[in-house]
């Protein structure tokens, strides 16, 4: 046997996706597009974020969705009936979107074309935090019913995020939901990342979530 | 959570490594993951020693450096660990002060690997 040596290798770990995604959010850049991932877990209401969105938006901004579940068409079919283009990529068990399954999702749309794309990312808060989509922005969704303690349970998707979004306020009369304690703990995770609360159901607090979008829409434009 | 395809991704670095550098055969190999990525090492050992069959890492150990949750204090300049599982409120432990952000345990790197 030869002499054991070391061989040093610092290389990230899923590196392949990450160059992937990395060509994809240039590519996409280059062509005045932008790229959002939208994560949470199942039932926050990402869909229905996107349907408040595309109704603010779609006069001034060309829009499409890349729905991802493990199975069915149930949200895409959602956001196909308001008439903004949708694709469905059915994972098929996987647990997360990765930049590949993007591409081949944008191969149904014409990128050049577009103002904004919004991933619906799968339902879940630990594996899509750990997969780069490509994305210029990645937004961590959750609701006042799931409770308060979500960024202790699942520091990774609040810390690698650039804004996270709080659904269901309607319900905080209802619900335990200490609103302070939620934000100091995101803060100390991810010093910049705004905390939106909004209600997808009755409307308020929508303008917080616009703004930082439509800023970007214009930057991206550029 | 996904193991397999994150093992499959560090079986295809080593093999990379190990073709560039005339390795005969792979004895170990470090990980670094950050405490904010749960990985279970038994699991990603397991996955490892079935992908890796017939090639040059087969019976390599999978050795992970585990980094731990650390915050920065921007008050005082102070860095310490912190068990994100028992603590709500962080507080720096020289000041007390709350302006404290995480600045280490969102690792996921392969460090280096023992070769022949």
């Amino acid at each position: 046997m030869g002499e054991v040596r070391l061989i040093v290798i610092k290389e990230q770990i899923l590196a392949d996706n990450r160059k992937l995604a990395d060509q994809l959010r240039s590519r996409l850049a280059a062509s005045g597009a932008f790229l959002l991932n939208l994560m949470s877990s199942p039932g926050s209401g990402k869909t229905s974020l996107l349907l408040r969105t595309i109704e603010a938006l779609r006069d001034r901004y060309r829009i499409a969705v890349v729905e991802a579940d493990l199975d069915s068409t149930v949200d895409a079919d959602r956001i196909a009936a308001t008439g903004v283009p949708a694709v469905q990529l059915r994972t098929g068990g996987f647990c997360h979107v990765e930049a590949a399954m993007v591409e081949r999702a944008l191969e149904c749309l014409d990128p050049a074309e577009l103002d904004l794309i919004v991933i619906e990312n799968v339902g879940n808060l630990i594996c899509p935090a750990q997969s780069d989509t490509g994305a210029h922005a990645d937004v961590a969704m959750t609701s006042v019913p799931e409770g308060d303690d979500k960024p202790l349970k699942y520091p990774l998707i609040f810390a690698s995020c650039d804004l996270v979004i709080v659904n269901k306020i309607d319900y905080l009369s209802l619900e335990p939901f200490d609103t302070e304690a939620f934000t100091r703990r995101v803060k100390q995770l991810n010093p910049g990342a705004p905390v939106c609360k909004l209600s997808c159901r009755t409307g308020a607090g929508l303008s917080c979530w616009l703004e930082w979008l439509e800023a970007r829409l214009i930057s991206a434009s550029r | 959570m996904h193991e397999l395809s994150v093992t499959q991704s560090i079986l295809d670095t080593v093999l990379g490594y190990a073709r560039e550098n005339g390795v005969e055969k792979v004895l170990s190999i470090r990980l670094t993951i950050g405490a904010l990525n749960h990985f279970q090492r038994e699991w990603i050992q397991r996955y490892f020693d079935y992908l890796s069959r017939e090639t040059p890492a087969e019976g390599a150990q999978i050795v992970i450096r585990r980094v731990d949750p650390a915050f920065h204090c921007s008050s005082c300049d102070h860095t310490f660990d912190v068990d994100l599982e028992s603590v709500d409120r962080v507080r720096c432990p020289l000041c007390s002060g709350e302006e404290v952000h995480l600045e280490r345990g969102k690792e996921f790197f392969i460090t280096d690997m023992e070769v022949v």
